[in-house]
């Protein structure tokens, strides 16, 4: 089947044959940076789409349909028309900070892609602190949204910026306390440790009810932590502001918009890798038929498939729950998702060090 | 109570005021000057208790204003209507709002409309009328407007 | 005496919400004072609709004046209409006949549950749920169709008229009502899961916006406003016009006065509407769907009011009348007024989130507001 390291591994050893060491690993950067940008746009380009025709499904109606086959071309026609159009800095704007904004919340969400292992051997680079890598690295979204609050001039930007930057300072407690519970069941940060170990089975089958509410508790916190709804008080069109990206139209938008589905993408990637096995295939232990049906599918199908599931499901919460107050919201993790999870990870410990689980 | 009741009921309150049976229900007429005590004690008067204030009105006679009042008890579910007239050069009346909370906009909507100056209203200002209106009362009868008005 | 409006303080902000805003439900403009999230007042600044229709109605005769509060809450046409024609109807002492009646509360109700429809879907769509939108109205298209049978529209169907309807039925008319019985019966249920039931939506609506009886009364507020603080209000069953006295149906109180309660109030009369139309429409007697009028009315001199049950309450038709073809003075006690007097009271001390929600749950209708 198709296998992407042997690509990776015939390109490395092409390079590396034909130039010296230094400029082969140039060559790599160089093919691994258009590799990212582009595996950037085609997500955003099928996410966007994505968004629009499942919640046109879930709402009795089409959705886009006109612009290509089914409408697949929708998202290239809203990029040109965000390409086109004026950007426009407000007087009295920052204007050094302004332009910064969007950059750094895309730089955030670009370096996530490092550690992720999109198949079997094709990783960017397998660092031995990769959950530790993605956990630090996400917060460094933060700081974008609320230099672009502050720096817009507008007391509704900042009112939003404030309130995002709440909101996603309070949910990473709980999302970096359920992703430990894994770390301590596997013993390693690495993430092809933690897949490698998924080899007898997917950690939410193995791991019974404490890594059950870990899941759900991760699911909970990485909506709240990409600012989609129910949790999306910053930007909803009902309420007052419209958020930290009021003043921002023409690319710089685009830039925002792009990175709220990337880090989508990257979250349900990080969520699949660590509870669903990442690209680990699906075995039921002494089917050996059934597993060799399973192993023949390729392992970038089945991370993929994982993760598009996870974002569907992130997705279906958007269409089908009302928003939450941000007293509410606040109180839910302070009060809730944060007791419950430091309980679970005492609980999980307990059994590893016991030895209790698989 | 049924209408015979009721007037005795009323008379024994203020016996100053006008009874007028023709309508389906007792109508009333109060003097200016005497409607706040009497509103007061339409509204605690325990036999009475005319707590829903549902209709405030104000009706242009060309010689004079008069005031609606359209009054129902929630308890023992009987209507009443006051009426009380005023001058067309000073309409001025005492301000209800605070025994029935409904008229404070009610009051706001005919001093606009009317131009009737309900005194200790606590907000009194044009509330339906674009701020800044300098004008005459529009629903008055003598209000022209060559420009917006197309008489048929 | 009314508590004197706190001037503002430093620190406090004043916010424009609308008029245009996706969540105001027509044009209103609320100058909302704010400390940080808490709402301290709410100032409504109305007339961006205003159409004199009261001063208009002055130059109309008895027959053309209906037509103008179609417009007036366009939600409730058809009620508008009755209240209207019945008003009419009691200066000249007509007597309708029964096939019109019935067929009269028929179109009531139907309307009644298009505009709770309507209510539904834009109140889950305020509070953040944007799905049910289109399931409402999806029912709501139902409806609209059998309406532009018979009558000939969609939206402001002047249908009612002193003395009767204008038109007969539409012979599909009592086929296509059943077929829309049948199919709402299992959406009401669909609401309720989808909505009613939803942990993040209660936690939205109870507790919120609260409003005692003695308050909801003195507040003029009527209708499932005022149903959902206790008070037992609805006019059908008070003052019965029609043939509503030999009709069965409850009207649905609740007492805890707060936003999940009007909700309720307004759910359960979805349902109580539905049976009205069911135990009506296999009994349409026979006869006139008009009785004989004049072709121009002149009510006698005097004072005439009558009162019908809109979707948002009690509407009120006062007319004065000296005699002449046209009427002195015409006033529309329309149910939204008094209902948005009561916001300010409602409103204080909550979060601004709620607000929303709060103005979502008093079903507002600004034309009807502003005339």
């Amino acid at each position: 089947m198709l296998s992407l390291e042997k690509i990776t591994n015939g390109i490395h050893v092409w390079l590396n044959s034909a130039f010296s060491p230094f400029t082969a690993l140039l060559f790599e950067f160089l093919i691994v940076g258009i590799l990212c940008i582009t595996l950037f746009a085609v997500l955003g380009l099928i996410l966007v789409l994505m968004e629009r025709k499942v919640s046109a499904y879930m709402q009795i109606r089409l959705g886009p349909n006109r612009v290509g086959p089914k409408g697949m071309f929708q998202t290239v026609a809203d990029t040109l028309k965000l390409l086109l159009k004026e950007g426009l800095t407000p007087k009295g704007a920052d204007r050094f900070l302004f332009n910064l904004a969007p950059f750094v919340v895309m730089i955030a969400a670009m370096l996530l892609l490092a550690p992720i292992a999109f198949a079997k051997n094709f990783q960017i680079w397998d660092v031995n602190i990769g959950v530790l890598y993605v956990s630090a690295v996400s917060s460094i979204a933060v700081i974008g949204i609320l230099i672009a609050g502050w720096s817009s001039n507008n007391k509704y930007s900042l009112l939003g910026a404030m309130r995002s930057g709440a909101q996603i300072v309070s949910y990473e407690l709980s999302a970096g306390l359920s992703i430990l519970v894994i770390v301590i069941l596997v013993g390693s940060l690495k993430i092809s440790d933690i897949i490698a170990s998924q080899q007898t089975g997917w950690w939410i089958f193995k791991g019974h009810i404490p890594v059950w509410i870990a899941f759900v508790t991760f699911i909970v916190a990485v909506t709240a932590e990409t600012n989609r709804a129910p949790f999306d008080l910053a930007e909803a069109e009902s309420e007052l502001t419209a958020g930290f990206h009021t003043e921002y139209s023409g690319m710089k938008f685009a830039l925002f918009f792009l990175a709220e589905y990337i880090n989508i993408f990257i979250v349900c990637a990080i969520g699949a890798t660590l509870f669903l096995g990442g690209w680990m295939p699906f075995h039921i232990s002494n089917w050996t038929g059934f597993n060799q049906i399973m192993d023949y599918i390729p392992s970038s199908i089945w991370f993929f498939g994982k993760t598009f599931f996870l974002i569907f499901v992130i997705m279906w919460f958007r269409w089908t729950f009302p928003r939450l107050r941000i007293d509410q919201l606040l109180n839910l993790e302070w009060k809730y998702l944060l007791p419950i999870s430091m309980l679970n990870l005492m609980v999980v410990t307990l059994i590893a060090i016991m030895g209790w689980h698989f | 109570m049924n209408k015979d009741e009721l007037k005795v009921a009323l008379a024994v309150l203020d016996n100053s005021i006008s009874f007028d049976e023709s309508g389906e229900w007792i109508n009333m007429n109060v003097e200016s000057a005497s409607w706040l005590p009497f509103a007061g004690q339409l509204k605690e008067n325990s036999e009475l208790k005319f707590d829903f204030l549902f209709c405030l009105t104000c009706v242009d006679w060309k010689t004079h204003l008069s005031m609606v009042y359209h009054l129902t008890s929630t308890a023992h579910r009987h209507s009443i209507v006051v009426k009380s007239k005023l001058d067309r050069s000073k309409p001025e009346i005492e301000s209800v709002s605070h025994i029935w909370r409904t008229a404070e906009f009610h009051e706001r909507e005919q001093y606009e409309m009317f131009g009737v100056k309900f005194l200790n209203h606590p907000d009194l200002r044009l509330l339906i009328l674009p701020d800044g209106w300098e004008g005459k009362f529009p629903m008055r009868k003598d209000f022209e407007d060559p420009v917006n008005m197309i008489k048929l | 005496m009314l508590e004197e409006a706190e001037t503002s303080t430093e620190g406090d902000l004043i916010v424009n919400i609308g008029p245009q805003h996706p969540s105001t439900h027509g044009v209103l403009h609320l100058l909302v004072t704010l400390n940080g999230e808490t709402v301290k007042k709410v100032d409504p600044h109305l007339g961006y609709i205003h159409r004199s229709i009261e001063k208009m109605c002055e130059s109309l005769s008895y027959r053309q004046f209906i037509y103008v509060t179609s417009r007036m809450d366009y939600l409730s046409s058809h009620i508008n209409n009755h209240g209207c024609a019945l008003c009419v109807e009691k200066g000249l002492q007509i007597e309708v006949p029964m096939r019109a009646q019935v067929i009269r509360v028929l179109m009531d109700e139907l309307t009644r549950i298009a505009s709770h429809c309507l209510w539904w879907g834009a109140l889950a769509m305020d509070v953040g749920a944007l799905t049910p939108f289109f399931h409402a109205f999806r029912e709501r298209e139902v409806i609209n169709d059998i309406m532009e049978q018979t009558c000939g529209a969609r939206l402001t169907m002047n249908y009612q008229v002193p003395g009767g309807v204008m038109f007969d039925l539409h012979p599909d008319f009592q086929k296509q009502v059943k077929e829309f019985i049948k199919l709402f019966k299992s959406k009401i249920d669909e609401y309720d899961e989808l909505v009613t039931y939803n942990s993040i939506f209660i936690y939205r609506m109870k507790g919120v916006g609260y409003i005692s009886k003695e308050d909801a009364i003195s507040y003029g507020c009527t209708g499932p406003t005022a149903r959902g603080s206790g008070v037992s209000c609805d006019v059908r069953k008070l003052y019965p016009y029609e043939n509503y006295s030999q009709i069965s149906f409850e009207e649905p109180l609740e007492s805890a006065g707060d936003c999940y309660a009007r909700y309720l109030v307004r759910m359960k009369e979805l349902r109580q509407s539905l049976a009205i139309v069911e135990q009506l429409i296999d009994n349409i007697p026979e006869g006139d769907f008009q009785a004989k009028t004049k072709a121009v009315l002149k009510l006698p001199k005097g004072e005439f009011y009558s009162r019908v049950e809109t979707a948002r309450g009690e509407f009120g038709v006062y007319i004065v009348s000296e005699g002449a073809t046209t009427p002195y003075r015409i006033r529309f006690r329309s149910p939204g007024f008094s209902n948005l007097s009561a916001l300010d009271h409602m409103a204080r001390g909550q979060k601004i989130g709620d607000l929303v929600a709060i103005m979502g749950t008093l079903d507002l209708v600004i034309p009807d507001i502003d005339r």
